[in-house]
């Protein structure tokens, strides 16, 4: 158990002000980076000003700082969790709270999370005492292959949770993508390769035109294209994108901003690999790849990144046919960078990112399977999340000039057993007190001979 | 019909409760076929149909040796032992029980054992994968009481979930229930966790039925959307009332025509069918208990409770059992007071906890989510020791199903279905490695060969992959 602390841990729900960074020197505690090596035990952490300035065995305590003892505990990076909806959704089923897909909306591509986020949302201050202390949040895609913008976003206890806004574009392909964009995959191609060649002449321009100039195109073979397929569309009509949505692809195709792509079937992984032969800016990053195993090579040469659940091994569909609890381990394997996330049913939460990790070491000893060795696994909701998410070395890690995001266990943060004590955001603890923790609190006993339940506060 | 109040724990309540619900069945699973614990009422012709032809598979006498043993009902023993032969537990004890002459030892070092996992609340079968819609069997969503369906005319046997829950989960045996959508949603049924190339040669025999109930939010908004009744949770209660009026006439009538909705509706009154109710608010289950002395029956078990830690003396007093996910919430209102330590708190008050799935893949962990609930319990001042929770997945269950007196722990006579962990069963790190059920090895970790593959998965690709 922690033997450290007297420090009062705020019951507030959450501050209009952000709480002052405090320095902190943590000692004797058992320490995982989060950058993919070993726990290393009786290690000391140093975090000054909102950052990292230290973690390691042979760190040093500096003078003049309060030192907390952790020994019994385990310090690490806080979790990234890769998306999410953090912030757009109070109860899913509820319309009105629900802000993750827009399917009625006239725009796509625009769609942008990030003013939607709130952090007064439960299930950021339950993602927060989870030990979850940075997030991608994306929409949903509802009535386009495009579901919008997602943002990177921080989850302290304040009302500026959004540090990248429009930090990636999200696009759904295979069977989804398939269905939105009309009914076959073959549809979902043109509807993308339109779109990414108007945003591309848009951004020429800066705006849409009636009138073509449409260029020759070498095909590579004796077909040739027919012009009016090439450039932005010839009538007003022909375009399928809003000038809002068009101008939201722009940076996708630069490659300024990542493309996040959901899909799952081997060969249309393959597929939108080959998008980038048209496309060679693209910053592609794979969404679920639950096939990624069979063509895992291919998406290591391919350097794209993939974010997916580690526990899908249910043909769900026929574009998962394939699917295993080996997937992240064989993808690992074979060179490709993996991070877990991304939800699967009802039950899945950001803070249940370390079981699956967990489960990932478990699978070692399951002959046949491919699992991960603990520092690999628990890279895969840590560092590695925050590499794709565009915060290589700043988050998910603790190394000197990282921001100050600790989390503190109570044992082996992925044990199913363990959870966080304490909980720092660039170096300001959090509150991890929320709406369950009062109804725990309230009903610890049932005892109503004086007063009903509604008057325990 | 008679109540039983508890005066102790839930164990203690059960036992009345168990024994209520398996009068008539004989016992004897696995050597011969008992008789359907739910027959229509008497002098119906079609007693028992669609009966079970489930036998067991052949097994050897084994000796479990050097592990440490969960037995399902609270006992631990460390370096234990366990014996089984003919289908049946022989026995289990400490290091110094006699291994019979001729039974093949398996070497428990390091490792753990349980009995069988069974998931009290599962749609394998009726909601199987590929989830398409051509599979789409789990909901007779047409009217809101349809008490005449029955769970197994929509189970596909190929379901590759099923292979999935006893390797991953070692899940044993499991209650497939009609979906949600209706007050009164049809027949469960009970199965062992065989492969089988019909649903009657996985029935669990002896196994009593259920009926699916469900209060709150589904029913009335999937028949409220359509403009009829129920469009209100007064409207639920009033379709159900009168439901149950509808049963007690049938039932005084002397010679009623067939009529397969007031068979089970009167099997449910009559004390032979149990009741598994979808309920998640606090509020709504205490009407339904009210309900159900009204018209004098029992709920067996509430599912998906999340709110039961606010009636925890409620429940425990009407011995009703709560199946709950360790930390579901927040996807629809009814859900929104979901607490992890709702598990910890129901058993605190000496109330009957069972750990459910409702999810393919949630099947696969129960043991897991039973370790997040001790765990939450623990961090508020509730210690439940290991082999209590070990309950929640195992006799719990069983209890709730009424097949306790067959399986669900490690006895002298009772089903050899049997789980052996390659660690402890509640930490992240362990997973089966062995899985027998009535004593054949249905699965083992480290012999492909002993790893089931459905017909749909065969020339597909991953086929015959660990998964």
């Amino acid at each position: 158990m922690i033997r450290f602390f007297s420090l009062a841990i705020s019951a507030l729900a959450l501050c209009s002000a952000p709480l002052a960074a405090q320095d902190i020197v943590i000692t004797g505690a058992t320490l995982a980076k989060g950058d993919g090596s070993d726990p290393i035990t009786n290690a000391t952490v140093v975090v000054r000003n909102g950052r990292v300035v230290a973690a390691g065995s042979d760190v040093i305590a500096p003078a003049g700082v309060p030192v907390l003892d952790g020994t019994d505990s385990w310090v690490t990076p806080g979790l990234f969790a890769s998306i999410t909806n953090l912030g757009l959704v109070d109860v899913d089923a509820v319309s009105g709270s629900n802000d993750v897909a827009a399917g009625d909306s006239p725009f796509s591509a625009a769609l942008d999370v990030a003013p939607a986020i709130n952090p007064a949302a439960q299930d950021f201050g339950y993602s927060r005492a989870g030990g979850v202390t940075r997030a991608s949040v994306t929409p949903t895609a509802g009535s386009s292959i495009f579901a919008g913008q997602g943002a990177v976003i921080d989850l302290g206890s304040d009302y500026d949770a959004v540090t990248r806004p429009r930090a990636f574009q999200f696009v759904e392909m295979g069977e989804r993508g398939a269905r939105l964009a009309g009914g076959s995959r073959t549809s979902v191609y043109a509807l993308l390769l339109n779109a990414l060649r108007e945003a591309g002449q848009y951004g020429d321009d800066a705006q849409l035109r009636t009138a073509g100039r449409n260029g020759s195109v070498d095909t590579g073979d004796d077909l040739p294209l027919d012009s009016r397929l090439l450039g932005r569309a010839e009538r007003e009509g022909d375009v399928l994108l809003t000038r809002f949505d068009a101008a939201a692809l722009v940076p996708v195709v630069r490659g300024d901003q990542k493309l996040y792509v959901a899909v799952h079937r081997a060969n249309d992984i393959l597929s939108v690999l080959g998008l980038r032969d048209a496309f060679p800016d693209l910053d592609l990053v794979l969404i679920g790849a639950t096939e990624g195993w069979l063509v895992a090579d291919r998406i290591a040469a391919a350097g794209v990144p993939v974010i997916t659940g580690a526990l899908i091994d249910l043909p769900e569909s026929f574009e998962r046919l394939a699917a295993t609890q080996s997937n992240v381990g064989r993808m690992v394997d074979a060179g490709v960078t993996v991070a877990i996330g991304g939800y699967e049913s009802s039950g899945d939460h950001p803070r249940n990112l370390p079981q699956q990790a967990g489960n990932m070491v478990a699978l070692n000893n399951v002959p046949g399977a491919t699992g991960l060795s603990w520092g690999e696994a628990f890279a895969a909701i840590t560092s590695i999340p925050a590499t794709i998410g565009g915060m290589d070395g700043r988050a998910g890690v603790l190394a000197p000039g990282a921001h100050g995001d600790l989390v503190i266990w109570d044992g082996d943060p992925l044990e199913v057993g363990s959870a966080p004590v304490r909980v720092f955001i660039d170096g300001v603890e959090q509150p991890l007190d929320n709406h369950q923790t009062r109804l725990r609190e309230r009903y610890r006993s049932l005892d109503e001979s004086q007063l009903p339940p509604a008057y325990r506060r | 019909m008679t109540r039983h109040i508890a005066t102790r724990g839930p164990v203690t309540a059960f036992v009345a409760i168990a024994a209520f619900v398996l009068a008539g069945c004989t016992t004897a699973a696995g050597t011969e076929r008992p008789a359907q614990a739910s027959a229509p009422p008497a002098g119906d012709a079609s007693a028992a149909p669609y009966a079970s032809t489930y036998a067991r598979y052949p097994g050897t006498p084994t000796a479990v040796v050097g592990a440490t043993i969960y037995d399902g009902a609270g006992g631990r023993i460390d370096n234990g032992i366990v014996l089984f032969a003919d289908g049946e537990v022989v026995g289990i004890g400490g290091a110094d029980l006699a291994v019979p002459a001729g039974y093949t030892r398996v070497d428990g070092t390091g490792r753990f054992i349980t009995p069988g996992i069974i998931d009290i609340h599962s749609h394998l079968g009726d909601y199987p994968t590929p989830s398409v819609q051509a599979h789409s069997d789990g909901n007779e969503a047409t009217s809101p009481t349809t008490p005449e369906v029955w769970a197994e005319h929509s189970v596909w046997p190929q379901d590759p979930g099923f292979s999935r829950a006893m390797a991953n989960g070692g899940i044993t045996s499991l209650q497939i229930l009609p979906g949600s959508a209706n007050l009164m949603g049809g027949r469960s049924v009970t199965l062992k966790n065989v492969p089988s190339r019909t649903v009657q040669g996985m029935k669990f025999p002896g196994a009593p039925y259920s009926m699916k109930m469900a209060c709150g939010e589904n029913p009335k908004r999937v028949y409220g959307g359509r403009g009829r009744a129920p469009s209100t949770r007064m409207g639920n209660f009033a379709v159900n009332r009168e439901t149950w009026l509808e049963a007690q006439d049938y039932m005084a009538e002397e010679n009623p025509d067939r009529d397969l909705a007031m068979e089970t509706l009167a099997g449910v009154l009559d004390g032979e069918i149990l009741i598994q109710n979808h309920c998640y608010r606090a509020d709504e289950m205490a009407l339904v208990m009210d309900m159900a002395r009204e018209f004098g029956y029992q709920v067996s078990a509430f599912h998906h409770a999340v709110e039961s830690y606010k009636i925890a003396d409620l429940l425990r007093d009407n011995n009703v059992c709560s199946a709950v996910w360790a930390d579901w919430y927040g996807f629809k209102m009814e859900a929104y007071d979901a607490i992890p330590e709702n598990a910890a708190l129901i058993h605190n008050a000496g109330a009957c906890v069972v750990i459910h799935s409702d999810d393919a893949n949630g099947i696969q962990r129960l043991n897991q989510e039973a370790a997040k609930a001790q765990a939450d319990g623990r961090r508020m001042g509730i210690e439940i020791a290991d082999a209590d929770v070990i309950s929640w997945i195992t006799l719990n269950a069983a209890r709730a199903m009424g097949i306790a007196d067959m399986t669900g722990s490690l006895e002298a006579g009772k089903m050899a279905d049997v789980v052996l962990w390659n660690g402890d069963p509640l930490s992240i790190y362990s997973r089966p490695e062995m899985v027998w059920i009535d004593g054949a090895l249905m699965y083992d970790m480290n012999n492909s060969a002993m790893r089931p593959v459905s017909d749909f998965e065969l020339g597909q690709p991953g086929e015959g992959d660990v998964k």
